[in-house]
């Protein structure tokens, strides 16, 4: 008897405890949402359940609140092209052999590890207008240079809450698991091609654009791809944590949206309803990157 | 000919001249944009730990170091709130989604890589795709789920919907795939079972990736504020970025002690990455970028 045989029932030995979990708390769950999109379901017995068809994603698409929230989803995004950049420098550098540079990559990703809470908290000390170093250092700088202005109060003003959400995600993003990618994608590439490159006297932005950049296309189609998926979802706990989503909702994105929606004023169908434009907000996205991907980078997918 | 040899010599020679200078150089660039990069990185962790060690008063002074140092913040968090018991909450917690999602992974990636069977290549591409779908989407049914199994409230509904992973499956699958065939076809000769040759064979080689999966599963656990948020309302109960809210909201002004509180809750993190550091890199590659 061999392997290449059809051997359902060793798959299935194999498979069975990891798909049950997988369709009780995922297949099963998506299917649910989904129709439950279609209903005014409020998980209360005052309220009947009723199917409303198409009700929900009308009020949704006509809501205001909606399309600012979009809004600031979409903002908040902007940093992220900048951190991609970032940890391609930053793993550029950390890719050549100098002494001490496993402690340097600990160092840069020690804000990925730490994550979280425990980094929201961090940073909106930081942000406080009062005693937070970020002010003391920047009217310790003023000063200096005899200028007398009003430092901003950060979190709590309209303009500065997003710009700072913004600031923190990309001091955690540049030395993240992006700049592990692309750590891990150049020590992939051949070393006979900066062989030759040298040899042809290129010079280092040469050798990056026709050497290095090339070779890390597929790397930087997969963090693009994974990162706007990630920042059209997130936003939620730095926003509960940090801001409250305030000031005058400035933080609000459409993961916290969901969570307002669902969580809080219980209208469950409604927020599933929310979940499900995201999801076809990411999969368009995610086609349209596929498409310009391919293209772009002549990647194999 | 001679002078065709003597002229690539002399090139050569030129060309390592002019490649050491430059790596010279390039070195010391190099470790000057890292260090200003890593004090960058590192500031915000060492005001940190600076004001965790901070008399409350002296948090609005502007010094970077404690003037008078107060290593008896760290005991009153301790006494504040029941942080030994978050701790603990969320160690337990992340230590059994570990156990499990690396299991039922491997189990599933075994079944995806090894195993030939009808329909393989379809239920695969199902995972896939359901990694997609925002988290978000399916919270709000497993909630109505857990309330109607009346498991709110409990380890159980931290520990066990968080078990079954589609990206941890689809990494270790990666993994596997990298595995000589040849090695089980061998031990297929020898006639070992399938179930031998997963855990003689493939387990062990697979151990990288499945450290990888570990760490990683327990980092994401271990800093899951979501879930436990919408489905633990007792105290007890509470994990650890949840438990650390109490100085931030209840008490207002209690900087010093929120600090140090973050500072205790970290340092599992810190250990876990310094010590599986070697194995990041390798399985990244493997597992991600050449899905």
């Amino acid at each position: 008897m061999t392997r290449r045989e059809n051997d359902w029932r060793t798959a299935l030995m194999f498979l069975a405890p990891n798909f049950l979990g997988f369709m009780a708390f995922m297949a099963l769950p998506i299917l649910f949402s989904l129709i439950m999109a279609f209903t005014n379901w409020q998980m209360t017995e005052k309220v009947p359940l009723q199917f409303v068809g198409f009700e929900n994603l009308h009020s949704l698409l006509t809501e205001p609140r909606f399309w600012k929230f979009l809004g600031n989803t979409l903002y908040l995004m902007m940093g992220i092209p900048v951190g991609i950049a970032g940890s391609l420098f930053l793993a550029i550098i950390l890719s050549k052999k100098l002494r001490g540079i496993v402690a340097f990559r600990t160092m840069f990703y020690l804000p990925t590890i730490t994550s979280g809470v425990a980094l929201f908290i961090l940073w909106k000390a930081i942000y406080n207008p009062e005693f937070g170093p970020l002010n003391t250092a920047l009217a310790g700088i003023f000063d200096a240079l005899g200028l007398h202005a009003k430092m901003p109060d950060w979190l709590l003003s309209i303009a500065w809450a997003k710009p700072a959400i913004m600031l923190m995600g990309i001091w955690t993003a540049v030395g993240g698991t992006n700049m592990l990618l692309y750590l891990a994608g150049i020590s992939n590439v051949p070393p006979e091609l900066y062989e030759a490159a040298e040899i042809d006297g290129a010079g280092r932005w040469a050798m990056f654009r026709h050497v290095t950049w090339p070779q890390l296309a597929p790397t930087t189609f997969f963090i693009v791809v994974m990162s706007a998926i990630g920042g059209l979802q997130g936003g939620f706990e730095q926003a509960r944590v940090m801001t409250g989503g305030g000031p005058a909702e400035s933080t609000i994105t459409l993961g916290y949206f969901i969570y307002q929606k669902g969580f809080e004023e219980y209208q469950l169908g409604y927020a599933s309803a929310i979940a499900w434009v995201m999801f076809v907000m990411i999969f368009a996205l995610t086609l349209v990157n596929w498409k310009f991907g391919k293209s772009a980078f002549d990647v194999e997918v | 000919m001679e002078d065709f040899l003597e002229e690539k010599q002399q090139r050569a020679a030129s060309l390592f001249k002019r490649r050491s200078r430059w790596q010279t150089v390039g070195t010391i660039a190099g470790y000057a944009v890292l260090s200003i990069a890593a004090l960058t990185m590192m500031i915000p962790f060492l005001w940190q730990v600076a004001t965790s060690l901070k008399p409350l008063a002296e948090v609005q002074s502007g010094q970077f170091l404690p003037q008078q140092w107060k290593f008896g913040n760290y005991a009153e968090v301790i006494r504040t709130i029941p942080f030994g018991r978050y701790y603990f909450n969320s160690l337990f917690v992340a230590l059994w989604v570990t156990f499990g999602q690396v299991l039922t992974s491997a189990l599933a990636a075994y079944a995806f890589a090894r195993v030939h069977w009808k329909w393989r290549d379809r239920v695969f591409m199902l995972y896939l795709a359901t990694l997609m779908v925002p988290g978000l989407v399916t919270l709000i049914p497993n909630y109505w789920v857990m309330t109607n199994l009346h498991l709110i409230n409990t380890y159980t509904v931290l520990i066990l919907p968080a078990c079954f992973s589609a990206y941890g499956t689809f990494l270790l699958r990666q993994f596997m795939l990298t595995i000589p065939r040849s090695l089980d076809e061998a031990a297929e000769m020898d006639g070992a079972t399938h179930w031998q040759i997963f855990w003689d064979v493939v387990m062990p080689l697979a151990r990288p990736g499945l450290i990888v999966l570990a760490i990683f599963t327990f980092m994401g656990n271990y800093q899951s504020f979501f879930w436990p948020l919408v489905m633990i309302k007792d105290e007890y109960l509470r994990t650890l970025p949840i438990g650390l809210l109490y100085f931030d909201s209840s008490y207002g002004r209690e900087t010093t002690l929120l600090m140090a509180a973050s500072v205790m809750a970290m340092v599992p993190l810190v250990i876990l990455f310094v010590a599986g550091q070697k194995f990041f890199v390798k399985g990244i590659q493997l597992g991600a970028v050449k899905g």
